[in-house]
This record gives C-alpha cells, structure tokens and sequence, in this order.
C-alpha cells in the first residue's frame, strides 16, 4: 500500500452516529472536482414484517483490514483522490445511516464508479453482521453478494491472489 | 522458576511435537450457538482448518447448522479448508455476512 493513499476507514464503537460531514470534508480538495457518496440507512421493514431493532457487530480488525484492501483494489481501477468509509455497530434505529462512503476524484465517473464498487465489495467480503429483531422473531441477514462470493474467497486465497490484509 | 512460567515453556515446546493451541474467534448465529465468542482450541499440529472445524462441532454440535454456510478466516485472511494451523493462530468462524 502506497504512502500517498489517503483512506479514512471507522468502524464505529456502538453508540457512535455516522458524521457524514466529517467524511465529506475528509475527502474534499481544491483539486477534486467530485464527491460521490453513498449512504445506507435501515429500513423499517422487511417482506412485510416490521422491523423493531437493528443490530450491528463486526470482526473488527479483519474488517478494517478488508475495507483498506478494497480501497487499494479501488486505486488501481480508478482515478481517486480520497476515500472515506464509516459503518456503525451495535443498535441502530430505523432510518439511521448504517454504513457511509465517500470518494473524492477530479473527474465524477471515477468517483461514482468506484463508490459502487465499494459498498458492492463491502456487502460481498466485509466481515459485519446485521440481525433484525421483530415483533415476532429475529434473523441474521445474508447478504446476496456474499452468498455469490462465498467460494471465490477461498479459492482466490489458494491462487495466491490479494484478498483481505 | 515460577508456575506461570514453566506452563508457558510447556505448551511452547508443544509446539514443535505433538500439538498446537490455537485461538477461535465466533460471530454471529456461531457466537449465538454456542454461547462463547472465543476459545482456545488445542489440535494435533499439522491440523488443518477443516480439521478445527470438525474438533469445533465435536464440542458444539449445534455449530453444524451453520456448517455448510461459514467460511474460515485465519489471522484476519480469508482461508481455505487445507490451510495448516499454527501455534497462536487467529481462527475465525464467518457465518454470512450482512454488512452495509
């Protein structure tokens, strides 16, 4: 990983909200012409079913790990100045920001293509969970990304590629 | 030397014959089955991760319902069921993720 990346990754401590100022600010320059942002926030309800609580946890380094090696993924794809990418843990009610991402570039295609490619990327190899408590039950979310990546994690280990660290 | 000490030379020396402690970390519906986010784990060396794995649902049958669905990350990598532990390793259950 390179001197001159400019990353700001949280994984929030439960209870921390997302500052999306403080993100965008990070990433903003007099030679970017563009920020991108992405922000997911919680839905209150899920086939039908009303959501009461929303709860967050994570493999803490490891995640960082991975959302720092995304980051470089990212750089070697696209022309970017600077990323910051934040995701709370622990409850969060509905209609809160969970995870928020911002990319700052000189040109916007490359921010808004590399935005997408990070959340895709965060859903399908991040080590976070989400269960959803309801008024009849609770659930731990799957992540259809993961779900599809699931054995391309390992087998990309066994060729020696880069995947998470 | 003290109690602390020479326990702490044993396993080292462990470590080179017969066995190897290694820590396991569970999140999730894995941490929800079993009852313990982490444990020390203690496998014959040369084990494997699919090796762990199966001494882990010996000691927590209810673990296979989430068996076939994990994936296996060793010192913060994701891992492949052939990886051979070491002594001190970070072996972590991954159930799916849902983050975002």
């Amino acid at each position: 990983m390179s001197s001159n990346e400019k990353n700001l990754i949280e994984i929030l401590e439960e209870g921390r909200k997302v500052d999306v100022v403080k993100y965008i600010d990070y990433v903003s320059a007099p030679q970017a012409g563009a920020i991108a942002t992405f922000s997911g926030t919680t839905r209150d309800m899920f086939e039908g079913k009303t959501v009461l609580e929303l709860r967050y946890e994570a493999y803490v380094p490891m995640a960082t790990r991975c959302l720092g090696s995304i980051c470089t993924t990212a750089r070697s794809t696209w022309d970017i100045h600077k990323i910051a990418i934040a995701h709370r843990l622990g409850p969060v009610p509905v209609g809160e920001t969970s995870v928020f991402i911002a990319v700052s570039s000189v040109h916007r295609a490359d921010g808004l293509d590399a935005c997408k490619f990070l959340i895709d990327e965060l859903k399908a190899s991040v080590p976070i969970w989400k269960k959803e408590v309801y008024t009849n039950g609770e659930i731990w979310k799957e992540n259809s990304e993961f779900m599809e990546k699931r054995l391309e994690l390992a087998e990309k280990r066994e060729l020696g590629e880069e995947t998470c660290g | 030397m003290d109690a602390t000490k020479q326990e702490v030379t044993k396993i080292e020396s462990d470590d080179t014959s017969s066995s190897v402690e290694i820590k396991v970390l569970l999140f999730a519906r894995a941490r929800e089955l079993t009852g313990v986010p982490d444990l020390i784990l203690k496998v014959p060396s040369g084990s494997t991760t699919q090796k762990c794995m199966d001494e882990l649902v010996v000691k927590f049958p209810s673990l296979e319902e989430v068996r076939s669905c994990v994936v296996l990350a060793l010192n913060e990598e994701y891992t492949t069921d052939s990886a051979i532990v070491k002594h001190r390793d970070e072996l972590a259950i991954i159930p799916p993720i849902s983050g975002g």
